[in-house]
């Protein structure tokens, strides 16, 4: 039937369409500039190239099935073929592609998570309704909406809330974190390379939660550890906002 | 009796009554038609709010909807599509399918079916009024306190929530109880369980999920509504609380609930593929088992929603794994529907090109699915619009799809009309396209970086295009659904006449009438067969003849017959209820009561509680022997007795199923006891308990001693023997008062801080569980002791004070688990 063409047609096209598309963009996943990211984007295409194999598979077969005189097949023999797609398909297919995905993927996820690192900055974060509160503890320095970082180090990000539940997100360096009121969660983030990223809350919190968005300047180290000094010194450069 | 006089006097009983008396029809059919059609304009409300949304989102930088507005809709598209519209339409095809697949006139307990229409009807208007209003709920669909708490939330959104949602959630309990009770006690004699039409599979494992599935969400929302009306901190950090409590409540739900929208389309899949390939289903018994297996996963999964909490990484791993397992029994169903079509002779038209589209769809939804079970992608892209389209692509893959299926196939049954081809080929390409369009983007624009729930964004993301597109594509499918409806209503009147059973269909519901009669079987055969109607063809027209079972008429009773569970032999006869107002004015006493705790009226509140207890008491009464009911005729049937003249029955197994899901509710309250205990941050518990031990133990004691009698006493009366029966149950019943008046006693005497302790409110909680369980024992106990005297109870009807046993049993059991684990553990374990 012409019906079926044209819709395995737009599938392919709403493949290529992702190809075709910029994968860029300051909130882009798959642009990463950090360890954590890039695991991910890795992750992403995997997993999307076996799902385009895996689907279009099915819906060939499927296809076929749809066009096919299964003629008068007995029940027993039938159910006899039925046993072993079940046990390819229905259950081998899934328990193999889940094998392979988590054995990439625990690892992965082992690999972002805060271990005990002596080069670890620590920098608190305290989501507000509907600003971003980050503290360096050992400076004393406070900023809003505005994080700076050192390069190719790991950063560690003590997150909580004020109020209600937010959540922490720099697509480009990696996965998000829920700051929530009454305790501290740490998200592990590393930018690989110098420049400003984009992040945003990605939990709902509210009116304004669109424009709780804040930056993120990766320095090199010299210039952090100068910025540090020039900062720390003084109580407070950034105007605090007084809720 | 000819078979028209049979007809006749079958149409007598069966039927609605007249004019304003349709408000107190029971009637399965008719109840289920109400709760469809009220299901799809609910449907077509959320879609509008949807349409709001895509407008707002097509261009960067848009304020034509503003982010209050906009939060209020997205809240309420999720809550409407879900709640309203997902849960109910499936419930009302369950309620109008299943007496029709199983060979019953109508489901066990037609009074609940009438109530939780109501129910679920008020509570809709309720909660769409806020929107009407410009005050409804914005905190998203989940809720997410402390966003939705009194001190964020001040305005009254959350209420009409909290409040709305659980008054209808009251309807999806009753589906889930008489549906589990009708399925296993009323299928037509001969019936096993393993030749039951695999549709009724599906809607058993649906109806059990709702059994254990919707109590957590309850407690959620009653402890929440505490919270905020009342100050109760059970959520909130400062008072010992934690926000996160909420999150396991919402999902232990919600989860299984994606699956309880999902198991019901599939099985309108499973039902509609060997009609079509013309011939049986391949792997029933592959089929059954990965019904069940997927109905047990999908309790162990609620946490891959909580990912980004913060939960500790190995528990993330398993929860991950677990979410995985879901596609093995997915997976299996996927190959039997193939295999199914590989080996019959498929044939083209409506209701396969909506499986057709299902089947894209939903694999493409349930392969993000496993996704986003992976933990550490799961990071990057939650609560981005890649979840966005994943969960609308098994949502309107996996349920509206199939919806759209099985409403084409079974047009004919409802209407006795055929839809028209043409008209229906648009509706499906329209939507196929315009759906594909709107959320294939929505993965691109969440991998892109922009977050759910925000209600515009900056030019210049890479997001723009991607967001036109989706709103292009969001009102492409608009058009393609509003076909499919003009299609529905315009076969009404243009399409043309069904023959019976047009699609040469193997299932009974095609010999109950195109469209069917008030009582469905004129005569309920003896079903030795998986595939009735293919058997035996003949069966389309015996039926109608009378030729088969219960036709017994003349003592103008509804009946149903009642079957052994496993093997379908005839046990008894199951007498029902004919229409009711008493469903109605039950409702509308809730709904009084829901109105009058939204505007915060309490008096009102109260008044509306007794005025539901009194009609839902008054509505009991009228059982047994009861002259409205079944009182002694001349016409008894002869096939099996009555079963109020038996000691089993169907309020027996519904009191059953009723107290499983009374158990789920209980032991949400207990995992939400310990898990503030174990996890909330500054959770506090006093070195004693702050209630009177000596009272406790006095309640306890007269209450095991209660318990102890009821059981003698109904032993006693299972032998035969009556002696003293109305003073006994006169005697226990005041004992249950006098127990619950020294749990009352202990309640208002007990220092409790209700507003600055979680342990405290906690405490609180239990204890007003504890006394509502024995207050209503006591008064059913006293209303026994009256019907014995009133001869509705005695020797020849000994069913009642049996159906009430199990309640006092597990209200005995709850008050020394309550005992143990919200006192003695802590004495034992300290804080």
């Amino acid at each position: 039937m012409r019906l079926y063409d044209s819709s395995l047609a737009k599938i392919f096209c709403a493949a290529s369409i992702l190809l075709l598309t910029g994968c860029s963009g300051p909130f882009s996943t798959l642009d990463p500039a950090g360890p954590s990211a890039q695991m991910v984007k890795v992750l992403w295409y995997a997993m999307f190239g076996f799902s385009v194999v895996v689907s279009l598979l099915l819906f060939v077969w499927w296809w076929r099935a749809m066009h096919r005189d299964g003629g008068d097949e007995p029940q027993e023999r039938a159910q006899n073929t039925l046993k072993h797609w079940v046990w390819l398909g229905g259950i081998g297919l899934p328990t193999i592609s889940m094998t392979l995905l988590l054995a990439f993927g625990i690892p992965f996820g082992h690999r972002m998570l805060p271990h005990d690192d002596p080069n670890a900055v620590r920098i608190e974060v305290t989501a507000h309704q509907w600003f971003w509160r980050v503290k360096y503890p050992e400076q004393g320095i406070e900023l809003i909406d505005d994080i700076v970082i050192p390069v190719n180090t790991p950063i560690d990000f003590h997150l909580t809330s004020e109020d209600v539940i937010h959540s922490f997100w720099v697509p480009r360096l990696g996965g998000k974190l829920d700051a929530i009121p009454g305790r501290t969660n740490v998200l592990r983030l590393q930018a690989d390379e110098i420049d400003t990223f984009r992040g945003t809350c990605a939990e709902y919190c509210g009116t304004a939660h669109a424009f709780m968005q804040f930056e993120l300047r990766a320095v090199s180290m010299e210039d952090f550890q100068q910025w540090l000094a020039e900062n720390g010194a003084t109580e407070s450069t950034a105007e605090v906002h007084d809720d | 009796m000819t078979s028209a006089e049979l007809q006749r006097r079958m149409a007598e009983v069966w039927d609605n009554l007249p004019g304003w008396g349709q408000l107190a029809a029971v009637n399965h059919t008719s109840i289920g038609r109400r709760f469809m059609v009220t299901g799809a304009i609910f449907f077509l409300i959320g879609g509008v709010m949807a349409m709001l949304i895509r407008t707002q989102l097509a261009l960067p930088n848009q304020d034509i909807v503003p982010a209050d507005v906009y939060s209020q809709l997205f809240t309420m598209h999720g809550t409407v599509m879900m709640f309203l519209f997902a849960i109910p339409i499936l419930e009302g095809l369950a309620i109008y399918m299943i007496p029709k697949l199983i060979g019953a006139r109508d489901l066990a307990f037609p009074r609940i079916s009438s109530l939780g229409y109501y129910c679920y009807l008020f509570g809709g208007i309720i909660i769409m009024s806020s929107l009407f209003f410009g005050i409804a709920p914005d905190s998203g669909w989940f809720m997410y306190t402390p966003l939705s708490s009194a001190e964020f939330s001040p305005g009254p959104g959350s209420d009409f929530w909290l409040l709305g949602i659980t008054f209808v959630e009251i309807s999806a309990m009753a589906a889930g109880v008489e549906l589990t009770v009708s399925i296993l006690r009323t299928r037509a004699p001969g019936m096993t369980l393993s030749k039951m039409p695999i549709f009724c599979w599906y809607i058993l494992a649906m109806a059990l999920m709702i059994v254990f599935g919707f109590p957590p969400l309850i407690l959620g929302s009653v402890l929440l509504e505490l919270e905020r009306a009342a100050g109760m901190p059970f959520f909130e950090v400062a008072g010992g609380g934690d926000p996160i409590l909420w999150q396991h409540l919402f999902w232990l739900f919600g989860h299984p609930e994606v699956y309880i929208i999902f198991l019901p389309a599939a099985a309108v899949i499973s039902t509609i593929i060997p009609v079509f390939s013309k011939r049986p289903i391949i792997g029933y018994k592959w089929i059954v088992l990965s019904v069940i297996l997927t109905a047990f996963i999908s309790f162990g999964i609620w946490v891959h929603h909580m990912f980004t909490v913060g939960i500790p990484a190995l528990a993330q791993a398993f929860f991950s794994v677990a979410t995985m397992l879901v596609a093995i029994p997915t997976a299996i169903q996927i190959f039997a529907w193939l295999a199914t079509l590989w080996m019959g002779r498929p044939s083209y038209n409506l209701p396969m090109l909506w499986v057709f589209g299902f089947l894209i769809v939903f694999v493409c939804g349930g392969l993000t699915g496993v996704m986003l079970a992976l933990v550490p992608f799961n990071w990057q892209v939650h609560d981005t619009h890649f979840v966005v389209a994943h969960l609308h692509y098994v949502l309107i893959g996996g349920m509206v799809y199939p919806l759209i299926a099985g409403i084409y196939y079974w047009l004919p049954q409802f209407s006795g009309r055929m839809p028209s081809l043409r008209l229906g080929r648009w509706g499906f390409w329209l939507t196929f396209i315009g759906m594909n369009t709107t959320f294939f983007m929505m993965h691109l624009t969440g991998l892109l970086g922009m977050p759910r729930r925000v209600f515009t964004y900056e030019s210049g993301l890479g997001w723009d295009g991607l967001n036109l597109l989706s709103s292009v594509g969001g009102f492409i499918m608009t058009l393609g659904i509003g076909l499919v409806l003009l299609d529905i209503l315009l076969h009404f009147k243009f399409g043309k006449k069904a023959e019976p059973n047009p699609w040469q269909a193997d299932t009974l519901e095609w010999a109950t009438g195109t469209p069917p009669v008030s009582y469905n079987f004129t005569s309920i055969p003896t079903v030795n067969s998986r595939h009735p109607l293919w058997d035996d063809p003949s069966l389309l027209t015996s039926i109608g003849d009378g030729e088969h079972g219960l036709t017994e008429i003349r003592h103008g009773r509804r009946e149903l017959f009642g079957t052994e569970v496993m093997s379908g032999k005839l046990k008894a006869i199951f007498h029902i209820p004919t229409h009711s107002w008493w469903p109605l004015l039950s409702s509308l006493g809730l709904a009084l009561v829901c109105v009058s705790l939204l505007v915060r009226f309490y008096p009102l509140a109260i008044v509306g509680c007794v005025l539901a207890a009194i009609f839902l008491l008054r509505w009991s009464w009228e059982n047994g022997a009861h002259p409205a009911m079944a009182p002694p005729t001349d016409y008894d049937d002869n096939e099996a007795p009555l079963h109020s003249r038996t000691h089993d029955g169907p309020g027996l197994w519904g009191m059953i199923i009723t107290l499983l899901a009374d158990g789920a509710l209980y032991m949400s309250l207990l995992f939400g006891w310990l898990y503030l205990w174990m996890v909330a941050p500054e959770w506090s518990m006093p070195d004693t308990s702050p209630l009177s031990l000596p009272l406790l133990f006095t309640a306890g004691a007269l209450l095991t001693i209660l318990v102890v009698f009821y059981h003698l006493q109904i032993k006693q009366l299972k032998a035969g023997n009556v002696r003293g029966l109305e003073r006994n149950l006169g005697l226990l019943g005041i004992v249950g008062v006098v127990h619950t008046a020294v749990l009352v006693t202990l309640t208002a005497g007990a220092p409790l801080d209700l507003q600055g302790s979680a342990h405290d409110a906690v405490i609180f909680v239990m204890l007003a569980y504890l006394i509502f369980h024995s207050g209503l024992g006591a008064i059913l106990t006293v209303m026994q002791a009256l019907r014995v005297r009133l001869g509705y109870v005695g020797k020849q009807f000994p069913y009642e004070p049996i159906v009430l046993r199990p309640w006092w049993t597990y209200t005995l059991g709850v008050f020394w688990c309550s005992v143990a684990s919200f006192v003695l553990l802590p004495m034992v374990w300290g804080s």
